[in-house]
């Protein structure tokens, strides 16, 4: 019991549902189906997002680099598929993004888990060129035209609807491949041994060499794995806003990774849950889409968020260090 | 005659000019336990990285099951069933006691999905072959020292295992975790399993021993069997000197009264503890893990804070729970565990002893750093630390140099009390002796010096008096010369 309660995924559950109560009693419209899709489109993205920082944090990495991978990716697959193949189909787009996404993500696999450098440090570095690259050689002009297929992915929808007052509601098909790359990696870090792995490095790299842990293949399939993940968020991401913008995204890195530690993932490693991460993810939203309801000007958000990272992450730690220093 | 498990032939190892082995030879035959005793750089850790594969001789052979092994590597090395057990049990914290069993296994299956019932049931399997109950699904981090250990065995068991090599295997045990281990031992070498203890602390694995191999300098010099052998002899030949243990120096019978405690008392951890300590005594406090004995020596520093009770210093009352009040009441602590408490790692040797003497020489609020560091070098002389070099981190250092580093930082402060929470854990036979020298010197200059520890031969060797604790309490305050190491460990036990 008492572990359930010190548990980030419960604080954040509990603030989450303070939030929501909150907010129904200064605004008794706000429990509405209206409120709850456009938290779900709000975590599209970064849902994918988060999902990848999860992976890299439990690996006892940091990833900063993935907001850049899905700038690039989503501005040089409009471009590419609007000159050369404009009759690629939307799946073909997203196939594509993933590939072009996995590519960036092997250039940090490589200098991280061949070369054995820093991951903070080499992704610091990849953010920049990653970004600076695209804006320098490839352009930095919005592409407001999009190729047909991530138009026709824009416009899909997987529930419409009309309010009681009038006003319409509808939910991004996207929400299902973010639901799916939820799946898939719980699946990969919970039932397949590259996922145990993935946890044993995070635990204590030395003790996955000595065992015979490959830890350099690990550690490549995971930003690979991060790399395609946050192209495919790229794609998603331009699909829905309708255009490719390449000053979008980047900025992004650190309230994702802040959602991810909010919801237990020790920067550590060796720790964090897709639940937590899934709650973090939906409290940022919440608290980014929703804060304005409480009367609270907008400009208060990134406040807001910070208090709850502190609170959300400082609370556990506070109380482990309590019960570390009862036990002495 | 059965083929012996392991043999080594004149094996040979250098390193950059410097001999680790020189001509070593040797064998162990299945079931059999054997000792491999020596001081830090004797060659231990070279031997096990050859046995292991990690590391190749340079000249000599190596035999498994009677086939000699020309090119060794971890990998054949585990396939052959040689399973080395690291003094820090490289398992992974975060994961369960399940799964750090069976994680090895099942990176030998080669399957690409998690086989969980395959994974519990070798678990459960292992456990139960050394007869130990540890939950399954607990997180190791959670898990004691010798639950830890246990954990690292059933790992090795887990795959075929015919030789176990054990690193330091009893330095961080109770005496009653070290009994159970013995147990387990004797079930493997019934098993069939081979045993190989690497250790500088060997008297309390010499029982289920069959045979002591000693190496000091890179050279095997003694080798024997294990009944030839005791505690005062494995230490002759580590390190080729007599270290003898003598009692202390009998107390000036009027030593005056230096600290007072008066019913100190923290709820779970200790209740209603008073003794009194003289100038020029040296106090131990002895009592298993879990006595209580850890807590206690840091509220006497103030880094537990007790809810009652008083600590009377030449008279005058030290503040509770303020670490800064206790040192500047002439009041230090050396932590049991110097790595993470005691020292700063990667800073150099000059600065870890001059560190608990700023404000001695910034009284003007600049720093006098030549006055500051020309002590702390004095330190290094008076103690006599090995230090082939002041500013290099003093990570570098062995365990009983790190040990006297410590010891210097708070003698440059010419304290009053000295609180020394396990003084030798993790230091060689010879540099035990010489920190036990160290603090007859300490007593001899009038300091009162607590010993806190559940080493008994050290307690005994160092201590006038001796207070047992158990379960939180004071139980008994014997003169040492009065009781025995047996008679002292029934009465922690009892």
């Amino acid at each position: 019991m008492s572990t359930l309660w010190t548990r980030n995924e419960t604080l954040v559950a509990l603030v989450i549902v303070a939030f929501c109560g909150l907010a129904a009693l200064s605004d008794p419209g706000f429990l509405s189906v209206a409120t709850l899709t456009d938290l779900l489109r709000g975590g599209i993205v970064l849902g994918i997002f988060a999902v990848g920082a999860l992976i890299v944090l439990i690996s006892g990495g940091i990833d900063v680099s993935f907001t850049a991978i899905a700038a690039v990716t989503m501005y040089v697959t409009a471009m590419v598929l609007n000159a050369l193949m404009p009759w690629m189909p939307w799946w073909a787009a997203l196939l594509i993004g993933m590939g072009i996404g996995a590519c960036l993500g092997a250039i940090n696999g490589f200098l991280i888990a061949v070369m054995g450098l820093p991951t903070l440090i080499v992704t610091l570095g990849t953010l920049s060129v990653f970004r600076g690259f695209m804006l320098t050689f490839i352009g930095q002009k919005q592409i407001t035209t999009l190729p047909p297929g991530m138009r026709e992915f824009g416009r899909m929808m997987i529930v419409r609807g009309e309010n009681a007052d009038g006003s319409f509601y509808s939910l991004h098909a996207a929400f299902l491949v973010t639901a799916g790359a939820i799946v898939l990696t719980w699946f990969i870090l919970h039932r397949t041994m590259l996922g145990r792995q993935i946890f044993a490095i995070g635990g204590s790299v030395e003790s996955a060499r000595r065992i015979g842990i490959n830890v350099r293949g690990v550690q490549f399939f995971v930003y690979v794995y991060v790399g395609a993940l946050a192209g495919l968020a790229g794609i998603i991401h331009a699909s829905m806003a309708r255009v490719a913008n390449p000053f979008d995204l980047v900025g992004l890195e650190l309230s994702v990774i802040a959602a991810v530690v909010l919801g237990g993932a020790r920067l550590a490693g060796g720790h964090g849950t897709l639940t937590g991460t899934v709650l973090g993810v939906a409290l940022i939203v919440l608290v980014r889409n929703s804060l304005i309801v409480l009367g609270i000007p907008a400009t208060w958000q990134s406040v807001a968020i910070g208090v709850l990272i502190l609170i959300g992450t400082g609370l556990p730690a506070w109380q482990a260090k309590r019960a570390a220093a009862q036990a002495a | 005659m059965t083929t012996d498990l392991v043999t080594f032939d004149h094996v040979t190892k250098t390193y950059s000019g410097i001999t680790a082995l020189d001509s070593v030879g040797f064998s162990i035959a299945a079931g059999e336990a054997v000792c491999l005793a020596g001081e830090n750089g004797s060659g231990k850790s070279t031997l096990i990285k050859i046995l292991a594969g990690v590391e190749q001789p340079d000249r000599g052979v190596i035999s498994i099951a009677g086939q000699p092994q020309d090119a060794l590597n971890p990998r054949l090395s585990a396939a052959a069933g040689i399973k080395v057990i690291f003094q820090d049990f490289s398992l992974f914290p975060n994961l369960s006691v399940a799964e750090n069993i069976a994680f090895s296994a099942e990176l030998g299956h080669g399957t690409r999905l998690v086989h969980r019932a395959r994974i519990a049931d070798t678990a459960r399997a292992t456990l139960a072959r050394i007869g130990v109950d540890i939950p399954l699904t607990a997180a190791v981090e959670t898990l004691s020292v010798a639950h830890k250990q246990l954990v690292a065995i059933c790992r090795a068991l887990a795959t075929e295992a015919r030789l176990i090599i054990m690193d330091e295997p009893t330095t961080a045990l109770t005496e009653r975790e070290v009994r159970v281990l013995l147990d387990i031992i004797r079930r493997l070498k019934a098993d069939g399993v081979a045993v190989l203890f690497v250790s500088h602390k060997l008297a309390e694995v010499l029982e289920v021993c069959e045979k002591v191999i000693v190496l000091r300098n890179g050279q095997k010099v003694a080798e024997g069997p294990a009944a030839d052998f005791d505690a005062a002899s494995l230490t002759r030949h580590m390190t080729g000197r007599d270290v003898a243990e003598a009692p202390p120096a009998p107390l000036r019978a009027d030593a005056p009264e230096l600290m007072r405690v008066e019913g100190l008392n923290k709820a779970g951890a200790f209740e209603d503890v008073s003794f009194t300590l003289h100038a020029g005594e040296v106090l131990g406090v002895s009592g298993l893990l879990g006595s209580g004995r850890t807590a206690l020596a840091k509220a006497l520093f103030g880094l537990v804070a007790p809810e009652r009770g008083r600590i009377t210093l030449d008279g005058r009352s030290v503040p509770l729970g303020d670490p800064l009040a206790a040192a500047g009441a002439g009041i230090g602590y050396v932590p049991e565990d110097r790595l993470t408490e005691g020292l700063f790692l990667t800073q150099s040797i000059l600065q870890n002893i001059s560190v608990g003497r700023l404000d001695a020489h910034g009284a003007s609020g600049i720093l006098d750093i030549g006055g500051l560091l020309a002590e702390a070098r004095d330190w290094l002389k008076r103690l006599s630390v090995k230090a082939p070099d002041p500013d290099a981190p003093v990570r570098s250092l062995s365990g009983g140099n790190q040990q006297r580093v410590v010891l210097a930082r708070w003698m440059a402060r010419s304290p009053r009390v000295l609180v020394l929470n396990g003084p030798s854990v993790g230091v060689d036979v010879g540099s035990k002796a010489e920190i036990h020298g160290i603090i007859a010197g300490l007593s001899a200059q009038g300091l009162g010096v607590i010993v806190i520890s559940d080493d008994l031969p050290e307690v005994l060797a160092t201590c006038h008096r001796i207070l047992v604790m158990k379960a939180g309490r004071l139980i008994e305050d014997i003169p040492s010369g009065q009781v025995s190491g047996t008679d002292l460990a029934h009465r922690l036990a009892s």
